[in-house]
């Protein structure tokens, strides 16, 4: 959220991104706005909850809600033996954990590999990329974090 | 004397942090004459210690910040310019007021300096011709001194009118003060021995300790299996402290109920010269502790309580001479702790509330009908009067009486889990009692669990629970159509599946056991069932994340023992989801259900359903005792009756549309069949539909001579007759009845 740091980085040119992988995808969230990574924790589902949100996991003292990336982005469940993976974000609300399927390493990427979201881009995943980064063999999708953990109101849901 | 010396010290706490603030925005303002913002800062400033050490009896003080405040208000409002003269005259002002409060610190009274010089200064400060105009006719006349002025003036109104204070009043005044308090001789160190902290630190370290007490439960629950009496013995010790450590951050968080009553004698007063009135006020138990959060939200419903007493309690000194009272009225304020509550009562001893008049009032704003207003306990009358829209003030004044006030109270109260109740005697005075909890951020809980998972039910809503095995449990639970009750001794309590109302699959339940857990919302009871009931524990409450605020039947969550998450239950969320108590509130049976379900009188549940093609009909559900659906084809006939198989017995069924109308409609597929046991005799009244059931007053509009029926009232807004069922069975079946009055 800090400012300063992201404008020194833009200033040489170069940003950090802590990756993971949703159904295939490589997704990246600027380092400053993850607080933490760790494992599948034990999860208490919310009843009547929109379904994007699995639950609520204890980390250390602090009640997080967890938010399951492969149903934000809309894409298939996972394979029931897989457990994903925690990726605690920093939001406006607190800290939220993003529920994938597994984690990526940090990496540093240069102004000139970036370009606007293609259009192309299908269904969920158009609202919630702001950019891309042209890697090395593959594209590194940069999630809008705050736009990721805002779920529809759960009310609204049940009613519709 | 010893209220004063508290009042005096914390007066001197604000004050001095005040003035430093002052001394940097004054000069600040200099630099930025265009800064708002800083400038009202300082007159906020300025103006609150004046109003405090009016109040307090500190006649300098006050003097000099009078004068220096009515010059800031010229500069507030544009007239002067603050220049550099300005300046220096507020700062030298600043400057003595911080020497008055530094002899107030160490003597407890004003120091004899003279003051006259600075006020004769500010004083010529103030009469400056206004900036850019130069007329010297911008300034009125001189007035009285500041004592005349200051105390009779309303605290919010601006003191932009007000003339120049004659310079010449001040050595009049004397350096006596009345209210400082000569025993308060607490030298300088009065600063050192409290300090502010930031509210936010505390959260954090309520927080801590929070997760402190949780992981202390953990290690108790583990404890438990172990047999290591050291260890026993260092988890017992860590029990303990961990107890007193969490007693005493709650106590960081309190503060003395005093902190919002200090304000009030000035309220009074003012109050009671604008009402011209007298009145005292008295106060017990000020030193009372409450959590800063619950001081903050019953500042507002206070004072509103505080005002409706005078404007409208409190009668004329005339009028209470005649009535044979003192001229002087009285208020009292008393906080006191009880059974984990804290209790505030705001007493007066006025006129009290008339029930005729609130009835004649709650008729002509038709929030009741003359019915229900004749049928009325004075209790539930009085009550009334925190429905919104009420208000039964003769005319409307600007102090009260426009109709909000009373039902916002009773909201904010309940908001925190408190509640209002309002007792009143014509000519004696009215008494509100306020209860409302110590803290919400650690709270008794009762955890229970339903379909895999557990839940916590805060305490204050619990009032029993219940637990059915075997045959109970089989057959204890009555149905009428979609709607569950159970006979609480002889009541009919409605009941809610929590696994049902939050979607869940029920783990494991059995057909032997159910279990109760009896709740109130809304002043209303209802059972909610769950599948496990646990210990009662005490909760960290922690607010849910915004994805998640949406849902209504949560009111936040805890981390347990185990380390895991649980979700707290909002009562009232689950009583409306599950339409247990009425989802759209009609204000007035509520608050009379209210008044109702605590006097056990006037409410009635009714059983409403359709007779032939369109009667809609009601009887007291306490007659029912089932309701039952028979297929067409197991009806039999016996003589010229029809009768069913029903429970190893054979019950007559009576055609309710055939007795009143005689003829019978098409039989339909399912009949429906309302059961009445009498002395062990069952009869059962068939009707076309059950159409609900419903808590409200009944009031029978009209007497009727159809014979079968008791009178017409009009429930749900529809005119519905009331069924005399001792009379149908009497012309239909009367063996029936003859056993049941031989019985």
């Amino acid at each position: 959220m800090s400012t300063t740091p992201s404008l020194s980085a833009a200033a040489t040119g170069s940003r950090q991104f802590s990756t993971f992988y949703v159904d295939g995808l490589y997704f990246g969230v600027e380092v400053l706005k993850v607080q933490e990574l760790i494992r599948y924790q034990d999860m208490t589902r919310v009843p009547l909850a929109p379904g994007v949100i699995r639950g609520l996991i204890n980390l250390r003292g602090q009640i997080v809600t967890a938010i399951d990336m492969r149903r934000r982005l809309d894409m298939h469940e996972p394979p029931a033996d897989r457990l994903p993976m925690n990726v605690v974000v920093r939001t406006d609300d607190g800290a939220v954990s993003l529920l994938v399927d597994e984690i990526g390493d940090v990496v540093d990427v240069q102004q000139e590999q970036f370009e606007a979201a293609p259009e192309t881009i299908r269904g969920r995943a158009n609202d919630l990329v702001t950019g891309v980064y042209k890697m090395t063999g593959r594209l590194l999708l940069v999630l809008d974090v705050e736009r990721a953990v805002s779920v529809e109101r759960p009310g609204a849901r049940a009613a519709a | 004397m010893h209220e004063n010396e508290e009042l005096v010290r914390e007066f001197l706490i604000e004050s001095c942090e005040n003035l430093d603030r002052l001394d940097r925005d004054l000069v600040e303002l200099e630099k930025d004459p265009g800064n708002r913002e800083r400038l009202s800062s300082i007159f906020r400033t300025i103006h609150t210690i004046k109003g405090t050490c009016g109040f307090l009896g500190f006649t300098r003080l006050e003097a000099v910040t009078h004068i220096g405040e009515n010059l800031l208000c010229r500069v507030r409002s544009l007239e002067l310019r603050l220049d550099e003269e300005i300046t220096t005259g507020l700062l030298a002002m600043v400057d003595a007021v911080r020497r008055i409060l530094a002899s107030i610190e160490q003597t407890g009274e004003e120091p004899d300096d003279d003051h006259t010089g600075l006020i004769a200064e500010l004083t010529r400060l103030h009469a400056l011709p206004a900036t850019g105009t130069r007329e010297p006719d911008a300034v009125g006349p001189p007035s009285p001194a500041p004592r005349d002025v200051v105390p009779a003036r309303p605290p919010e109104s601006a003191p932009a009118s007000d003339a120049p204070l004659a310079a010449d009043a001040v050595p009049t005044l004397s350096g006596g003060c009345g209210g400082a308090d000569r025993e308060g001789d607490h030298g300088p160190a009065l600063r050192d021995s409290s300090l502010r902290v930031d509210v936010i630190l505390l959260d954090k370290l309520m927080n801590l300790v929070g997760e402190l007490v949780l992981a202390r439960n953990q290690i108790l629950q583990f404890t438990a299996t172990q047999i290591d009496s050291s260890f026993i013995g260092a988890t017992g010790r860590l029990n303990l402290v961990t107890s007193e450590l969490q007693e005493g951050v709650m106590k960081t968080r309190m503060q003395p109920i005093g902190n919002v009553w200090s304000k009030f004698p000035r309220i009074v007063r003012d109050l009671a010269t604008q009402c011209r009135k007298q009145v005292r006020i008295e106060m017990e138990g000020r030193e009372t502790d409450l959590d800063k959060t619950i001081i903050e939200a019953i500042k507002d419903p206070l004072t509103h309580i505080v005002r409706n007493a005078i404007d409208h309690g409190i009668e004329t000194p005339d009028d209470r001479l005649a009535a044979g009272k003192p001229a002087d009225g009285l208020l009292r304020l008393r906080a006191f702790h009880e059974g984990g509550q804290i209790n505030i009562e705001i007493s007066d001893d006025g006129a009290g509330i008339d029930a005729a008049k609130v009835r004649a009032k709650a008729i002509q704003r038709g929030i009741v009908t003359a019915e229900q207003a004749a049928t009325m306990t004075d209790h539930d009358a009085v009550s009334l009067v925190f429905i919104p829209g009420f208000s039964t003030a003769e005319q409307v004044t600007n102090v009260s009486g426009r109709g909000v006030g009373m039902d916002v109270v009773k909201t904010n109260i309940e908001k925190i889990g408190g509640q209002v109740d309002i007792q009143t005697a014509a000519g004696e005075g009215t008494t509100l009692r306020i209860k409302i909890p110590l803290t919400l951020a650690i709270i008794p809980a009762l955890m229970v669990a339903s379909g895999g998972e557990r839940y916590a039910i805060p305490q204050v809503s619990l009032l029993e629970l219940v637990r059915l095995e075997g045959e109970q449990a089989r057959h204890g639970i009555e149905r009428i159509q979609d709607a569950l009750f159970y006979r609480l001794r002889g009541n009919l309590l409605p009941l809610a599946y929590l696994h049902r109302e939050l979607g869940l699959t029920p783990a494991g339940q059995t057909e032997d056991l159910v279990n109760i857990v009896v709740l109130k919302a809304d002043g209303r009871q209802f059972g909610l069932v769950v599948e496990e009931i646990h210990d009662t524990e005490e909760i960290v409450v922690k607010p849910l994340s915004k994805q998640l605020k949406g849902i209504a039947v949560f009111a936040g969550a805890t981390i347990m023992g185990d380390g895991k998450v649980a979700l707290i239950l909002d009562v009232p969320g689950i009583a409306q989801r599950a339409g247990v108590v009425s989802g759209t509130k009609d204000h007035a049976p509520t608050a009379a259900q209210h008044a109702a379900g605590e006097s056990g009188a006037d409410t009635q549940t009714l059983l409403l359903f359709q007779v032939g093609d369109r009667e809609r009909m009601a009887i007291p559900l306490h007659l029912v005792s089932r309701l039952e659906e028979f297929p067409s084809t197991s009806i039999e006939r016996s003589g010229t009756r029809e009768v069913v198989q029903y429970r190893n017995d054979i019950l007559p069924i009576i055609s309710l549309s055939k007795f009143f109308s005689g003829e019978q409609p098409a039989a339909p597929e399912m009949r429906q069949v309302i059961v009445f046991s009498e002395s062990g005799q069952v009869v059962g009244l068939e009707v076309e539909r059950i159409l609900d059931i419903v808590s409200e007053q009944v009031v029978v509009r009209r007497r009727c001579h159809r014979p079968g029926v008791l009178g017409t009232a009009v429930i749900q807004q529809r005119v519905t007759d009331l069924l005399d069922v001792h009379a149908v069975l009497r012309a239909v079946e009367p063996d029936v009845l003859e056993v049941a009055g031989a019985a």
